[in-house]
């Protein structure tokens, strides 16, 4: 009762928050409303229970890209161009697939029943595994880093690729300006 | 924002905290919520605040560009290098039975080393994004 009552605040708070984004012209604006949406949204995930991914969504989306989003508008204008005509397309496009999202999740079991598909499968198999300390206490981070510690891997190369492309993109220590002979000059 | 004293001295106070928090965070995701990568964006958000309130310069001198860069592929390379050792015992990459005798010891070891091999790939590439981002000059 008091959960479902603090989920309709929040997110009807995030409704506001995404219609006050659309009509707002200055991204100033729209970086902190987009920070207050994070916000928000770790709060979402406080209820669900999902701690971890609320600490993620908390420093990464309302911290780490607000100051970046910041520091990409102290370099860019900080205006938006008013478009030269409406968007009336676009708004039948987001509404379809909207419409359609909203008709899809029709099919999926109710929240947090244990009889959903994948409460079925591994998911026992891990608290039992877990109880019987034969893994972490934490069944996420025994997911995250033991059963399936190649896909973290994974993730760990790509959050690694992303910072290298960031840093070969945009350093701004330049590289010395290379002597003549090198491969362009070479026709 | 260097004249600025209610938010220094308000940032200093509280940036220890920020940073235990993250080491915590680390250290204790084998019992509670978190992990490295919760606890890399922690530690990289509490040296950006002080990026934001000292100055670009002083955060450079507490986490130097250079270190910085060459941490973000140590990460990657601990967590390659901490799934090696199962090979050699006759096991799959990435199996942490060589770790220990028991099951819960040998898997909290090998979940700690990866974990440390991602906190430090994630912590040192959110503070290259950002140094790669507020070093640029105004065009």
């Amino acid at each position: 009762m008091i959960e479902g009552l603090i989920n309709a605040v929040l997110l009807s708070l995030l409704v506001a928050i995404s219609v006050a984004i659309i009509r707002q012209r200055s991204l100033f604006g729209v970086v902190l409303l987009a920070s207050a949406y994070s916000f928000l949204i770790a709060s979402v995930l406080i209820v669900l229970d999902a701690v971890d991914v609320a600490m993620t969504e908390a420093a990464v989306g309302a911290g780490i890209s607000t100051v970046i989003l910041l520091a990409t508008l102290h370099l860019t204008k900080s205006q938006e161009y008013p478009t030269p005509r409406p968007a009336f397309l676009p708004l039948v496009a987001t509404c379809l697939t909207g419409l359609g999202l909203i008709w899809g999740t029709w099919q999926l079991p109710p929240f947090g029943v244990p009889i959903a598909p994948i409460h079925q499968t591994t998911t026992p198999e891990y608290l039992a595994a877990g109880i019987a300390h034969e893994i972490a206490p934490n069944v996420v981070t025994a997911v995250l880093a033991d059963y399936r510690s190649f896909d973290t891997f994974g993730e760990t190369t790509v959050v690694l690729t992303a910072g290298l492309g960031i840093m070969m993109l945009l350093r701004s220590r330049r590289r010395k300006p290379a002597k003549s002979g090198g491969p362009n000059d070479a026709a | 924002m260097r004249r600025d004293v209610i938010l220094r001295v308000g940032v200093k106070l509280i940036l220890p905290f920020i940073l235990l928090f993250g080491i915590y965070v680390h250290f204790h995701g084998d019992y509670g919520p978190g992990g490295g990568f919760q606890a890399g964006v922690i530690i990289a958000a509490g040296i950006i605040l002080y990026a934001l309130v000292f100055g670009l310069n002083a955060a450079k001198r507490v986490a130097p560009v250079a270190l910085i860069e060459r941490l973000v592929p140590l990460g990657a390379l601990i967590y390659l290098l901490a799934g090696v050792p199962a090979i050699f015992n006759g096991d799959n990459f990435l199996d942490y039975s060589v770790y220990g005798h028991d099951a819960l010891h040998a898997h909290e070891w090998g979940v700690f080393l990866v974990e440390t091999g991602v906190i430090t790939t994630v912590a040192a590439t959110m503070i290259a994004i950002f140094y790669a981002f507020a070093g640029r000059e105004r065009p």
